[in-house]
């Protein structure tokens, strides 16, 4: 399986820390995962919203250009680790599959560019290549420290599993769960991981938004949680940005970092620190949580 | 016997009949068109339209021209075979034609239902009648030949529907084999505390019935057994039974029950099946009091006796010396000329639907375990209760889980609506809680169902119209906080409503059995694309299946409740019961003949067939195909590496000239 990374506008900006911890972890694994060469938008929310077409077409060109950089392989997969960039591309490629008239006017717009549409190219999210791809036992074994009282809830969002449910369950994925316990770290029951995190809405309708967030991190932290993991940006960005206004809006204290998995499975792959962006969050994971702890041993006792 | 030597002599002389159906055919077909293209092909005589040809006037065109002579064979463009084959082949006969002399051309399934193009359908029904008269001067009178009817019956299922088919066939004085894989008969029914909408008393009403089938002189009843084997056809089936080994003999056995007691298990161990995993049993028992055969079974992978640890006290205790550890399993073969499947339904796992948070929460059951929870012969002794052991003060029920939706089942199960009235009721009555049924809408439709529904509205049940969104133990405010809280949107009032309750009931719908593949292929019949059990014809055959003398009852066929079930068994007994009286069944001439100058003696046909209907001529070494033994399979004809065996009705002279027929068109 040929690995191409489409990192989209987030990874490269306000989710630096999620590329930084992405590539770091996967070169662990010893996975190679080329950056897709001329990429652009994914077309996402607001393409979408406005002009479904315009949006198929930009996913499009990313689908062929990954065909054309993988010389036409029969198995390539374009990893988004951004959730709204895997929705973008995972719909886009449905829809021009599915429907010929999208088809041929997104062929139209492509073939204008020198490139055409492929089907074989498979959109996948980066937590299902980790999850799937790699048998969770080796994962145990390059485990390097031990991460004492992290008690992990696993964030979802809505978009990696609705409306399509490629590699999970859309009611109650377990992906990550599976991943941090192979991590030999905690997991708290959380029934809240796929609902909404306030998406666009903090910046628009503030109050409805971060209320939607404070429920999130309120409920997380009563069922024993301290530290939330995602796999999108956006839900990073608005759990974790907010805190101190939550907590003067909301009269409570809300004190939870929030990292990409990405980051905390790095730190307990042995990676520094600073190789996975962790210095740069609002709210940090606490100094000396690690200790030593080579092969997984106490995962695989 | 036919042979192809006897090529049509070029004075055959075809009728066309081409049917509009009303506007099903003529609404996308250009009649005349067909007409005047038939009229064309070499060997017609006749090519008419009408516009019902199946009428008796339609008919009466056909036969009156066979009487005047104008045609000796015909060809009729209308339906599916499967639907009108039998009338024009019946209409010829009576008009003293030879009814093998006729060709169906389907231009309605296959062309105007399926067409949108008005040229297109034209074209292709063009084309299927010059394949049709093409093909149809090569048939030959052929006769049917006659067998008579085994009047036996075979009954797989002993759920009410099996239970009342049974009866109703044993009452009329015909032999019944009832077949039953649990150990006891029964079903679903047998779980139930009251049925709807009357909550008669479901034992009451069902265990005389169960106790007439074991007591009757024209039933053999075989439960913990499992049909293994069906050959044969209509009239005259043999059937292969398995009779598990139940370590019991079921005609010493008394049902005192003493042997349960003497167990060396104290206390029940084990998953309850028939509690639906609510109550553990010992490894000998009964699943219910009044289970039929009362007859006690031991379970070997429970026993301890089978691990060589015990010194058997159950059969010590037994008088009747009934108990017999060295019980094997037995196949019994029985003849029968008709079968009745009534294999009911499973309910559908509620653990699929992981945010209603069945097996997660406690306190979230299915509807089909709160029947138990309100039998007074359950787990509880009829009280409802938490599994705290506490009684609920508030009970959500939630509808159509598993059902009406597009990620498990499109399709409504029926009963669920009036299952969970029935429930809400008992509910309430047991325990007053606050009851709330969160549905999508409710379908009352039966004899007093919608006056039980307005019985419960009267009696302050609530009732919230919106799909439940999710259970949840994520409390928001102090009042839900060990509860249970549903999130539902309340479609009427236009709100998301979350309401904390002590305990959840899912109202699970209705799916076909997990084996129903397995069965339907070993009875030769098709299931829908939601495995069930496909009748004949949605209306007018509802209880005949594709494969004459097998009959439907019951649930096996789709969502039913009782009354349904009940109906359907007495027809599906009817059924059968008049093909018994008819006493013979007509075979279709369709067998396989051999054309010795290709025969090479290889055998191939001789071993493959499975009715072992061919020898060998030893004299000059060719295949014989006995044609009072042959089934018409056709596999010999697959197989004849030299292309000497044929099928009437099939010869490669019809199939090859049908096929040209459509090409020369096309
Ligand atoms: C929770 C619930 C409550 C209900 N309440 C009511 C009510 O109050 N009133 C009402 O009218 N309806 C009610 N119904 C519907 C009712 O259960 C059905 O209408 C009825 O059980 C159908 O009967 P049946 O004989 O077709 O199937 P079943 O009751 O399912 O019986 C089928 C029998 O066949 C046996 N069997 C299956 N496969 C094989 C095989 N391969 N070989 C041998 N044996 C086999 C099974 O073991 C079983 O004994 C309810 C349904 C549910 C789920």
């Amino acid at each position: 399986m040929k690995y191409l990374y489409y990192p989209g506008c987030s990874l490269k900006s306000t989710g630096r820390a999620y590329e930084e911890s992405a590539l770091a972890v996967t070169e662990a694994l010893g996975m190679r995962m080329d950056e897709l060469e001329d990429w652009n938008c994914c077309g996402a929310t607001n393409y979408m919203s406005i002009s479904e077409l315009k949006s198929f077409a930009l996913s499009g060109r990313n689908l062929s250009l990954a065909n054309r950089q993988a010389n036409n392989t029969e198995s390539v997969s374009l990893v988004a680790p951004c959730a709204a960039c895997y929705l973008g591309l995972t719909k886009a490629k449905r829809y021009i599959e599915e429907y010929p008239e999208i088809r041929s006017k997104v062929d139209g717009a492509l073939n204008a560019a020198g490139l055409e549409y492929r089907d074989h190219v498979r959109v996948r999210h980066l937590l299902d290549v980790l999850v799937n791809d790699f048998d969770q036992r080796s994962i145990t074994e390059r485990v390097k420290v031990k991460l004492a009282g992290m008690k992990v809830a696993c964030y979802y969002g809505c978009q990696i599993v609705r409306p399509y449910s490629e590699f999970d369950d859309q009611h109650n994925p377990t992906s990550m769960e599976r991943l941090f316990k192979s991590l030999g770290m905690d997991v708290v029951d959380w029934p809240l991981k796929t609902r909404c995190c306030g998406g666009t809405l903090t910046g628009t309708v503030s109050e409805v938004g971060q209320r939607l967030s404070y429920i999130l991190l309120r409920e997380a932290t009563r069922r024993g949680a301290n530290v939330i993991v995602t796999a999108c940006p956006l839900c990073q960005f608005n759990l974790e940005c907010y805190q101190s206004e939550m907590s003067k809006r909301f009269n409570d204290s809300v004190h939870i970092p929030v990292t990409y998995f990405t980051q905390l499975m790095g730190l307990a792959l042995g990676i520094p620190r600073k190789k996975l962006g962790l210095h740069r969050l609002f709210v940090p994971i606490p100094d000396g949580v690690e200790s030593p702890a080579a092969g997984g041993a106490h995962v695989l006792a | 016997m036919s042979s192809l030597d006897n090529k049509h002599n070029g004075s055959a002389r075809v009728g066309v009949y081409i049917c509009h159906c009303g506007i099903n055919i003529a609404g996308k077909v250009h009649i005349q068109d067909v007409v005047d293209i038939a009229k064309k092909l070499p060997g017609v005589t006749v090519a008419k339209e009408y516009k019902f040809m199946c009428s008796d006037p339609g008919q009466e065109i056909i036969q009156e021209d066979i009487k005047k002579g104008l045609i000796d064979r015909v060809v009729v463009a209308s339906c599916s075979p499967l639907m009108h084959e039998p009338t024009f082949r019946g209409a010829m006969a009576k008009a003293d034609g030879n009814p093998f002399m006729f060709q169906m051309a389907n231009i309605r399934e296959h062309v105007s239902w399926v067409t949108k193009d008005k040229g297109l359908a034209t074209d292709k029904s063009k084309a299927l009648v010059a394949a049709a008269v093409a093909r149809v001067m090569f048939h030959q009178p052929l006769t049917k030949t006659q067998v008579p009817v085994n009047p036996n019956v075979l009954i797989v299922g002993g759920g009410i529907a099996g239970i009342h088919a049974a009866l109703t066939m044993a009452n009329a004085g015909k032999k019944v084999y009832l077949v039953e894989r649990e150990p006891t008969i029964g079903g679903h029914m047998a779980k139930f505390d009251k049925t709807f909408p009357t909550l008669d008393c479901s034992a009451c009403i069902l265990t005389p019935k169960m106790s007439a089938v074991r007591a009757h002189p024209n039933i053999t009843l075989w439960t913990y057994s499992d049909v293994v084997g069906v050959d044969g056809f209509v009239g005259n089936f043999k059937i292969k039974v398995k009779l598990r080994p139940r370590y019991v003999i079921e005609e010493e056995c008394v049902g005192c029950l003493e042997c349960i007691e003497a167990c060396i298990f104290k206390h029940g161990k084990f998953k309850d099946e028939f509690n639906v995993g609510l109550a553990k049993r010992k490894p000998i028992y009964v699943p219910f009091p009044q289970a039929t055969p009362l007859v006690a079974v031991i379970d070997p992978e429970t026993c301890a006796y089978f691990r060589a640890k015990c010194k058997k006290p159950c059969a010590d205790v037994c008088e009747k010396k009934a108990i017999d550890f060295n019980q094997k399993e037995e196949i019994v073969e029985v003849d029968v000329g008709s079968i009745i499947l009534a294999t009911g339904f499973k309910t559908f796992d509620a653990s699929r639907v992981a945010r209603y948070g069945y097996g997660k929460y406690p306190n979230v059951y299915t509807s089909l375990e709160v029947e138990r929870l309100v039998n007074a012969a359950g787990p509880t002794g009829g009280e409802v209760v938490l599994a705290n052991g506490k009684k609920p003060k508030s009970v959500a029920i939630i509808h159509c889980v598993g059902s009406r939706d597009a990620n498990s089942n499109k399709y409504c199960s029926k009963v669920c609506c009036m299952y969970s009235l029935k429930l809400a009721h008992l509910v309430k009555e047991r325990t007053e809680a606050d009851v709330y049924n969160f549905y999508i809408d409710m379908r009352t439709p039966g004899k007093g169902y919608e006056e039980f529904y307005e019985r419960l509205l009267l009696e302050g049940i609530n009732f919230i119209r919106g799909r439940v969104a999710e259970v949840t133990d994520w409390a928001m405010t102090p009042d839900e906080e060990e509860k249970l809280v549903i999130r539902a949107e309340d479609t009427l009032v236009g709100k998301v409503r979350r309401i904390p309750v002590d305990m959840v009931v899912l109202a699970v719908g209705m799916e076909a059995q997990p084996d129903a593949d397995d069965v339907r292929r070993m009875f030769n019949i098709s299931c829908s694309h939601e495995g069930w059990f496909l009748e004949r014809h949605p209306k007018l055959a509802p209880v005949s299946t594709l494969t004459d003398g097998v009959f439907l009852a019951g649930a096996c066929q789709g969502p039913k409740d009782i009354p349904d079930s009940v109906a359907q068994a007495g027809a599906a007994a009817a059924e059968a019961l008049a093909l018994i009286d008819i006493g013979h069944v007509e075979l279709e001439p369709n067998t396989a003949f051999v054309r010795d100058e290709f025969c090479s003696g290889c055998r191939t046909c001789m071993n493959i067939c499975p009715f072992s209907a061919i020898a060998i001529d030893t004299e000059k070494d060719t295949a014989v195909v006995n044609g009072a033994l042959c089934k018409g399979c056709g596999t010999c004809v697959a197989a004849c590496p030299s292309g000497a065996l044929q099928q009437n009705l099939f010869t490669d002279e019809q199939i090859f000239h049908e096929i040209e027929g459509v090409m020369n068109y096309v």
